[in-house]
């Protein structure tokens, strides 16, 4: 199994009482919560932090995009990208990802990763995903086109990467009369793509298709959701007539070890809480903006989400609780063993391949994501490391 | 309330099968409904219907009309009607009505062909925007504010809370919304390239607004008034963004004394 570390940047000094006040720590949440000087130490530290993986054995970093949220504070993940790979020599840069809709130009997504593969010599992951429903309000992208761009521009983007330019582009939603990569893929035939997602039919369907055969990550679900989901995915392959591999198998997880359990859930319980219920706040109506999902996936999301705290859902004001979390399998949170026992119930079940391991979440200090991390690297990872 | 009878039939435009809605006799009506569509034969329709042969078309991709991807934008929208008044429109043309995104619709239609336009009504009328006055975000809104920024007796905003809609209603309600998000999230509910067009419309128009609009300011009625060259523009009092429905009988009031003056 490969393993990847992975932050969101979370802007961790927010005012929590008083993020309250407004309708979400997303799009609406009034910049000048953000302090200048406590969010250049969380970049600083969270480089610092991500940067320690290769001496400590990881398989790759990751890094994605939001906007306009204390949640996450990399609306331009590649810029953080660049300079992880001054600070890494071997493992893979993963950025899971960039929102493909909501630009106007994918070109510009696809010259920014063509210098990050040449720039880091083909350790680029390329993860494609539509950006979640409160970035068509803060991009005013429409939600309705969300899944058509997403198609054309990722069919643009690989045929720059992969055909000798210039060529014209002729779609529906991108009109392009010179499509001539400078820089070209350092990668051949094209970097890795990844699509992360919580698991829309439409999307299963898509990266399973024979000529794509795109690793999948489920991201932010509850362990019951993971394991249907990349069932789903093994089923969709089967019916496409063959046999999804394990490295086309991802799960994205926030992570906390420590000696005994007790001291695992003392240590992360603040942080965890913060994740779940004041940076992931999120209404339906920012969440799912109309026609961002087919009916359909609608209702399946609805179902997937519970897990996800009432950060998802609007109106349920009950705080999503540590013990809630864990009980569901939505956050890892234990000792070496629990933690390794419940990946290998997944990892049986479904024949996992790539993990995400996310160390450092919601609030968590410098000094225990660092302790978390070297925990994690050395008692845990190894182990999956070894797994098929 | 529900129909009395059913009122509705199947129109057909090109490939397109459209529900129509339609009762009464005398001078024909065509009206455009907003973003959330016609459910029932409301009691502003009866009144119109009284005096007016009133249609009420549920647009492509709402209620019960089929949903054509060809149709992407409200450029389409129009452009179809046009196809639906070279079929349909009545020997001597329709008094059109429109509201929200009905007016809009409306405008644009008319900008393109009056041909088949005796009059322009726009209610609450969405497809300008003022700068500095900006409209509230109807999409960000959860249920409870909608209800309580486009309605304004606070009694009304209560019973539409309370009220719980059939499945076969809550799947219309999505339709809605989806083709709603298509034809009006971006630009938000206006066309940055329709008021230098406006002239073009050289029928009699009128407006209508809600004194207390939450979602398309108050503002916005003079906008239109000057924009159309029209001096006929009324406000309405203790009213939002739902004149039709809210002022019933005033509204229809209005405009068949519009309609009445035209004809005399």
């Amino acid at each position: 199994m490969k393993v990847l570390n992975f932050t969101l940047m979370p802007y961790r000094s927010m005012d929590v009482a008083a993020s309250k006040e407004h309708r979400s720590a997303w799009v609406v949440l009034p910049n000048t919560f953000y302090d200048p000087e406590k969010g250049a130490h969380d970049y600083e530290s969270y480089i610092d932090l991500l940067a320690q993986s290769e001496p400590l054995g990881f398989d790759g970093v990751c890094v994605n995009e939001h906007h306009q949220t204390a949640y996450g504070l990399m609306p331009a993940p590649n810029l953080i990208a660049s300079a992880l790979i001054q600070r890494t020599k071997k493992i893979k840069i993963a950025i899971l990802g960039r929102a493909l809709p909501l630009v106007n130009n994918p070109i510009n997504i696809a010259e920014e990763f063509s210098m990050l593969d040449n720039m880091s010599r083909g350790r680029i992951i390329a993860g494609f995903v539509r950006g979640i429903g409160a970035e068509y309000h803060s991009t005013t992208v429409n939600p309705f086109y969300s899944h058509e761009r997403f198609h054309e521009a990722h069919d643009l983007i690989v045929k720059a990467w992969t055909q000798p330019g210039p060529f014209a582009w002729e779609g529906e939603h991108y009109n392009l009369n010179y499509v001539n990569l400078w820089p070209r893929v350092y990668q051949q035939p094209h970097p890795p793509i990844w699509i992360p997602s919580q698991g829309s039919i439409e999307t299963i369907e898509w990266a399973t298709d024979p000529c794509r055969k795109y690793p999948f990550l489920v991201t932010f679900s509850a362990r019951e959701a993971v394991i249907k989901n990349l069932l789903a995915y093994k089923d969709q392959a089967q019916k496409y007539g063959y046999e999804a591999q394990s490295s086309q198998l991802g799960w994205a997880a926030p992570v906390y070890v420590a000696d005994t359990l007790e001291q695992a859930m003392s240590e992360s319980r603040a942080a965890i809480e913060a994740l779940f219920n004041d940076y992931l706040t999120l209404p339906m109506e920012m969440l799912l903006p109309p026609g961002y999902t087919s009916v359909e996936s609608l209702k399946k999301i609805i179902a997937t989400k519970k897990a996800i705290g009432r950060g998802g859902f609007g109106g349920a004001n009950q705080r999503q609780s540590l013990e809630r979390l864990m009980e569901l399998g939505t956050v890892l949170v234990g000792t070496p063993k629990t933690i390794l026992n419940q990946i290998e119930e997944v990892k049986a079940k479904t024949n996992l391949g790539n993990f995400v391991a996310m160390l450092q979440f919601g609030t968590l200090s410098n000094e225990l994501t660092q302790r978390n991390q070297a925990m994690f690297a050395s008692e845990i990872m190894p182990k999956l490391q070894s797994m098929a | 309330m529900t129909d009395p009878i059913n009122l509705s039939s199947t129109y057909r435009v090109g490939d397109v099968k459209l529900n129509v809605r339609r009762a009464g006799q005398g001078r024909p009506i065509l009206f455009l409904h907003g973003a959330g569509g016609v459910t029932e034969w409301t009691p502003f329709f009866s009144q119109l219907a009284k005096s007016h042969d009133v249609w009420v078309p549920d647009h492509p991709g709402f209620g019960m009309s089929e949903d054509p991807s060809f149709i992407k934008n409200m450029s389409d929208l129009a452009m179809f009607y046009l196809d639906f008044l070279d079929t349909h429109a009545p020997e001597g043309g329709f008094d059109v009505v429109g509201h929200s995104i009905g007016g809009w619709l409306a405008a644009e239609i008319a900008t393109r062909n009056s041909q088949h336009i005796h009059s322009l009504t726009l209610v609450s009328s969405a497809g300008l925007r003022l700068e500095g006055t900006p409209m509230g975000d109807v999409f960000i809104w959860n249920a409870e504010e909608s209800i309580k920024n486009l309605i304004f007796d606070p009694l009304v905003q209560e019973k539409r809370l309370q009220a719980q809609p059939t499945p076969e209603e809550a799947e219309i309600i999505v339709k809605n919304k989806f083709t709603f998000a298509k034809l009006a999230w971006y630009p938000r509910l206006f066309n940055p390239d329709l008021k230098k067009w406006l002239h073009r419309i050289k029928v009699p128009t009128q407006v209508i607004w809600g004194e207390h609009d939450g979602l398309i300011p108050q503002a916005y009625a003079k906008l239109w008034a000057e924009a159309l060259n029209t001096d006929v523009c009324h406000v309405l009092s203790e009213c939002s963004h739902s004149p039709l429905n809210e002022k019933p009988a005033e509204t229809a009031q209005l405009i068949t004394s519009f309609l009445g003056k035209l004809a005399s």
